[in-house]
């Protein structure tokens, strides 16, 4: 095993910032430094480049401009959606509907609202890491306010019925969201919002900057704001817009829309061609939720009688990265809620390594690193109390 | 003799509401160089068939396990081997545990502590503390169990 150039196998954990996004950010990061609200002509320019940069967005999601609020990222467009929605409508009813598998970012907020008084049904999936729309209505009660239903994971990478559950959702008066973080950029999308009542999207996972997302909010859905401040983003996210950062993802999500169909394909050939060589050269690994819809460029993979973080490590010590179960448990002793939810055993789990492409991956890395992992495998086995020699 | 689980000290959780930052919970795991050679080199892996000591501790699905085995001679340990499923602290940690063991009397290994095996390491992330009793505990029960059967056959 030699030195090499770095293979980056975690596009799902974050992305390189594309050069249209860089240009397109520079300018805001110099002399256009105006801020939206101000009165003068800096002012007004910066508010006509955010509102260019909001249309942007909203043609992509083929939703109207009012339906976009920007914000810092997924995490508080998932924060908002939650938080905003069940505080808006917390007279109707005090019942959230969402799933075991969904990004800590919607889990932690539930669990903080169950704190606060909400009953929280968290929805189990079936062994290929998808939720079952009939288990959705017959979770619905009287005092069911809120849905919130993952459009992508980003751990398997597995595909929910989020246009079944939003018809659902629709017919039964329930607000719907959907934490779209890792499908947007990898899927076909369509106009989300004839499903879905709100939507979270992030920047840094389609090629944009870190530290900007939307959360997309259909004309007439209850939300309230969560923070106090000005009149920005339609009174419901108060704070000076982040002009470079909202440049850069508008323009890095037209980037991802124009090439998304020809990216997903080419990825999903790299996916299938990483999966095929694994199984051809190690025994007993298994690959997550390959029988489910999939995002085309994220594999998940069960090694037995290894754990992952030593895999992870080795890769890293011949310049591959790569993630184990997803980013945000690194350095957390509780293995993937994601994998145990799909029935995965503790053991199981822990030896759960991510691999998510994307543009940067070529199909040399893709053999270079599957060769490599064959070899750490079989080193880490041989060390490994579990296996016999 | 039947498995034997090491006690693991789990970091508490912190309370969403009042949030207490704290060296181990950044989440960051950083290993020295040292550990890093001893987890990509780990020295004495292997069985020993005929052993006169062995201890398994660990639990797999809390994970960490170690088998360890010990070969004993004139009150000195001769050879020793281990397998160890689990992050590279414990492969690490294991690894270290074996190569200051190898050729000690039993008296001196007995007398080898965690802290012993973190200080030859030159130090382990704060959260990667607990993986240096992997290899203590089962070198301590490894030679408990040298002891049972010497007194068992005289």
């Amino acid at each position: 095993m030699k030195a090499r150039e770095l293979i980056y196998f975690d596009h799902n954990a974050t992305t390189p910032l594309c050069t249209e996004a860089r240009q397109a950010m520079l300018p805001f990061l110099d002399t256009a430094f105006g801020n939206p609200s101000s009165y003068h002509r800096l002012g007004r320019q910066a508010r006509s480049d955010v509102e260019a940069g909001r249309r942007t967005i909203a043609d992509i999601f083929g939703c109207r401009p009012t339906e976009v609020l920007f914000t810092s990222g997924g995490t508080e467009a998932n924060n908002l959606a939650l938080r905003g929605a069940a505080s808006a409508m917390k007279d109707r009813g005090c019942h959230i509907i969402t799933t075991a598998i969904e990004h800590h970012s919607v889990l932690k907020t539930c669990e903080a609202l169950g704190r606060k008084g909400f009953n929280i049904t968290f929805l189990p999936v079936d062994s290929k890491g998808v939720v079952d729309p009939q288990l959705v209505a017959d979770a619905i009660r009287p005092d069911t306010i809120l849905l919130s239903v993952m459009h992508a994971n980003n751990e398997t990478g597995a595909v929910q019925p989020v246009e079944e559950i939003g018809r659902i959702a629709r017919q039964r008066g329930i607000t719907f969201h959907s934490d779209a973080i890792q499908a947007f950029g990898k899927i076909a999308m369509g106009t989300v919002l004839d499903y879905a009542d709100m939507v979270s999207v992030s920047a840094h996972k389609v090629y944009g900057p870190r530290g900007v997302g939307a959360l997309l909010v259909r004309r007439g859905t209850s939300l309230s704001p969560i923070m106090t401040g000005g009149h920005h983003e339609h009174g419901l996210r108060p704070g000076t817009e982040n002009m470079a950062a909202i440049a850069g993802f508008a323009a890095a999500a037209g980037q991802a829309v124009e090439k998304l169909a020809a990216e997903a394909a080419r990825l999903a050939v790299l996916r299938d061609r990483f999966e095929e060589m694994l199984l051809q050269t190690i025994p007993n690994i298994s690959i997550n939720s390959c029988d489910a819809p999939r995002t085309p460029n994220t594999s998940s993979i069960c090694f037995s009688g290894i754990e992952s973080e030593s895999v992870l490590l080795h890769l890293d010590l011949l310049g591959i990265c790569a993630s184990a179960g997803s980013a945000c448990t690194t350095g957390d002793p509780e293995p993937s809620h994601v994998l145990r939810a799909m029935g995965l055993s503790s053991l199981q789990a822990q030896g759960a390594v991510r691999f998510s492409f994307g543009s940067t991956t070529t199909p040399e890395q893709i053999d270079s690193a599957a060769e490599t992992l064959a070899g750490i495998v079989k080193k880490l086995r041989g060390v490994s109390s579990l296996c016999q020699n | 003799m039947g498995p034997v689980s090491t006690e693991k000290a789990k970091p508490e959780k912190l309370q969403h509401d009042s949030p207490q930052p704290t060296d181990e919970d950044a989440g960051v795991i950083f290993y020295n160089e040292t550990v890093i050679e001893h987890f990509t080199n780990p020295r004495n892996v292997g069985e020993i068939e005929d052993a006169d000591g062995f201890a398994l501790v660990g639990d797999p699905s809390c994970g960490d396990q170690m088998k360890l085995w010990i070969k004993v001679e004139a009150g000195h340990i001769v050879d020793i081997k281990f397998k160890s499923f689990g992050c590279p602290g414990a492969i690490a940690t294991s690894s270290m545990t074996t190569h200051l063991a190898m050729g000690m009397y039993l008296e001196d290994a007995r007398a080898l502590t965690d802290d012993d095996v973190v200080r030859a390491l030159g130090g382990i992330p704060a959260n990667k503390q607990h993986c240096s009793l992997l290899g203590i505990n089962a070198l301590l029960f490894a030679i408990k169990d040298y002891e049972q059967r010497s007194k068992n056959q005289p």
